[in-house]
């Protein structure tokens, strides 16, 4: 836990270290949200070894029932919040036990295909969701009377939420349950042997990367009171994939590491934008051929190596 | 006959059991009886039956016909982790590990089934949670220290040397306090020195009542610990009793390399 409570120090530090005000609350807040997304994903995907390509479209659950349901329903945020979460994890479960059967190609190809259905509906589906040009007015989130309308105030807030996703996905993994999801990316023969229901395993990790999504989704329409299709398309779910395996697999501050530098890297490219997906591309290549464990993974590694080879080197 | 195998009544009773694959009859009606707190091993040329025997019990194939009940029980058709939570657990002839976990962990995934923990209790890390994992940890531990492995514990699982990567299989075998153990072909790729200390693990764990059930090509290793043994030819039993009745056998020895009793001996 010693790595959580370094990580709530620099988020609580951050806003009084003198840098750009902008930077803070629109990056951070944007970092904040990728982090609950990335560190939900690696738990399917870098624990249990589950791959999901349509991860965006329970993000989408989670925005989209929160715009639409304080929008057109006049719902308080935090109920339609709740909605969103038993939502997405009903569909989740739903599509679990006959998903995760899959491996491999072919459990990549299913969950792409959910994604892809997802966002037709989005797009055709305009009654409800405005279609292609989205749905604005959403209303700020209202937490038992505190609104939050002000860019520090989203601060706080993400970084609350961040600190609980962080939170959450350390204590699973480090349990029986956590040890159960990661026995079965290790063998999940040897799993069932030793009494694990790895059809249930996988789809309790499912929900539960679903529910980090959908919680996500909904912080993310209050935060830009408008939702559109576009925020939740294909590239999303790769970006977020790319998030995962670029920190480094089965690593939750791996994950966080990945979110963060894909999001600094993604504001840095604001210029190149046509050009983002080739450079999230190229950056995925290189990492892959270079330090397939992920970066964060990858570097510290590297870091023990060079201290170990330094201590060794003393008299 | 042994006079121990008369006293104790049968933990796991087979009957009957049969299972083809495309034809070929893998376990063609088998029978026998495997009394509490032995070592009953089975051996048999390759391609006996015995592996198929072995997935059978633990519920990793489905045979066509049979039985297999653990004290009455009957395990044909469950599913795997339900068969492991009646008390079976079993370790790999080619390794199965969790090689993405250190050694303690694999062999907390083996006390799986003793602990309850939810997950929405691991989540919230409650207070009972955190005394769980105390008593995994320790139960792990426990297993670690009667196989020797205390000293490794820490590492990663991917990093140990093949004879320990086999003892890990077993500590996280004995973790789930299982009735029955299956061990597949443990010698397998072992030294002389760690052939040894294999010999006197299993009888040690013998000794702690668990009955084992042992596969081994290490005809020496079988014949001075076996209590009892069963031995397979063609999905068949060809024979059945003390290691003295078998290695005396006729149809046994001439299932071995057509004759070459050598190969039966103790050395």
């Amino acid at each position: 836990m010693a790595g959580f409570y370094l990580f709530a120090a620099a988020v609580l530090l951050l806003p009084w270290l003198g840098i750009d005000p902008y930077f803070i609350t629109v990056v951070g807040v944007a970092a904040g949200l990728h982090i609950i997304l990335a560190v939900g994903l690696n738990l399917l995907m870098g624990y249990a070894g589950q791959i999901s390509l349509g991860h965006a479209a329970f993000f989408a659950i989670g925005a989209y029932a929160s715009a639409i349901l304080t929008t057109r329903y006049a719902w308080p945020g935090l109920l339609a919040l709740a909605a969103g979460l038993v939502l997405a994890g009903s569909i989740a479960w739903l599509l679990a036990r006959p998903i995760l059967r899959l491996h491999g190609h072919y459990l990549a190809m299913a969950t792409l295909g959910f994604g892809v259905i997802a966002h037709v509906i989005m797009v055709q589906a305009s009654g409800w969701t405005g279609g292609p040009d989205g749905l604005g007015g959403i209303p700020p989130l209202n937490l038992f009377g505190w609104v939050v309308d002000s860019d520090t105030r989203w601060y706080a807030v993400m970084a609350a939420a961040t600190l609980l996703a962080l939170w959450l996905s350390l204590n699973i993994i480090d349990s029986r349950i956590g040890r159960a999801l990661r026995a079965v990316r290790g063998s999940e023969f040897a799993a069932q042997i030793m009494g694990i229901d790895t059809a249930r395993a996988k789809t309790q990790v499912f929900v539960v990367s679903a529910l980090f999504a959908a919680f996500a989704g909904s912080l993310f329409a209050h935060q830009q009171s408008f939702v559109s299709p576009d925020s939740f398309n294909l590239a999303i779910s790769v970006e977020l994939v790319t998030m995962v395996v670029i920190g480094g697999m089965a690593s939750t501050f791996g994950a966080a590491f990945g979110a963060i530098a894909l999001t600094l890297l993604r504001e840095g490219l604001v210029v190149f934008e046509d050009y983002e997906m080739l450079i999230h591309g190229a950056l995925l290549m290189v990492v892959m051929i270079i330090l397939p464990q992920g970066l964060f993974v990858g570097i510290g590694q590297g870091l023990r190596r060079v201290l170990a080879l330094v201590l060794s080197r003393q008299p | 006959m042994n006079s121990a195998a008369d006293a104790c009544a049968p933990l796991l009773t087979v009957s009957g059991l049969e299972q083809s694959f495309g034809g070929v009859m893998a376990l063609a009606g088998i029978d026998f009886q495997v009394p509490a707190g032995l070592i009953y091993a089975v051996i048999g040329p390759n391609g006996a039956g015995k592996t198929t025997l072995f997935n059978a019990l633990c519920g990793f194939c489905q045979p066509a016909a049979g039985s297999i009940r653990l004290d009455g029980r009957e395990l044909l058709g469950q599913p795997p982790y339900r068969i492991a939570a009646a008390g079976v657990a079993r370790t790999f002839q080619n390794l199965q590990l969790f090689f993405n976990m250190s050694v303690r962990e694999n062999v907390m995934v083996g006390a799986h089934l003793r602990a309850h923990t939810g997950l929405l209790a691991a989540a919230l890390r409650l207070p009972r949670v955190r005394a769980e994992e105390d008593r995994l940890r320790a139960w792990a531990d426990d297993a670690l220290t009667l196989c020797d492995l205390s000293a490794w514990a820490e590492r990663p699982a991917a990093v140990l040397p093949y004879g320990l990567m086999k003892r890990v299989e077993i500590a996280r075998a004995l973790a789930a306090q299982p009735r029955l153990l299956l061990l597949d072909e443990p010698a397998a790729g072992l030294n002389d020195t760690e052939t040894l200390d294999l010999r006197e693990l299993i009888t040690r764990i013998r000794a702690s009542g668990v009955t084992i059930l042992l596969v081994e090509h290490h005809m020496p290793l079988v014949m001075s610990i076996a209590d009892r043994l069963l031995v397979l030819d063609y999905g068949c039993v060809l024979a059945e009793g003390s290691p003295a009745v078998i290695q005396a056998d006729p149809r046994v020895i001439a299932a071995y390399l057509g004759g070459a009793e050598s190969c039966l001996d103790v050395e």
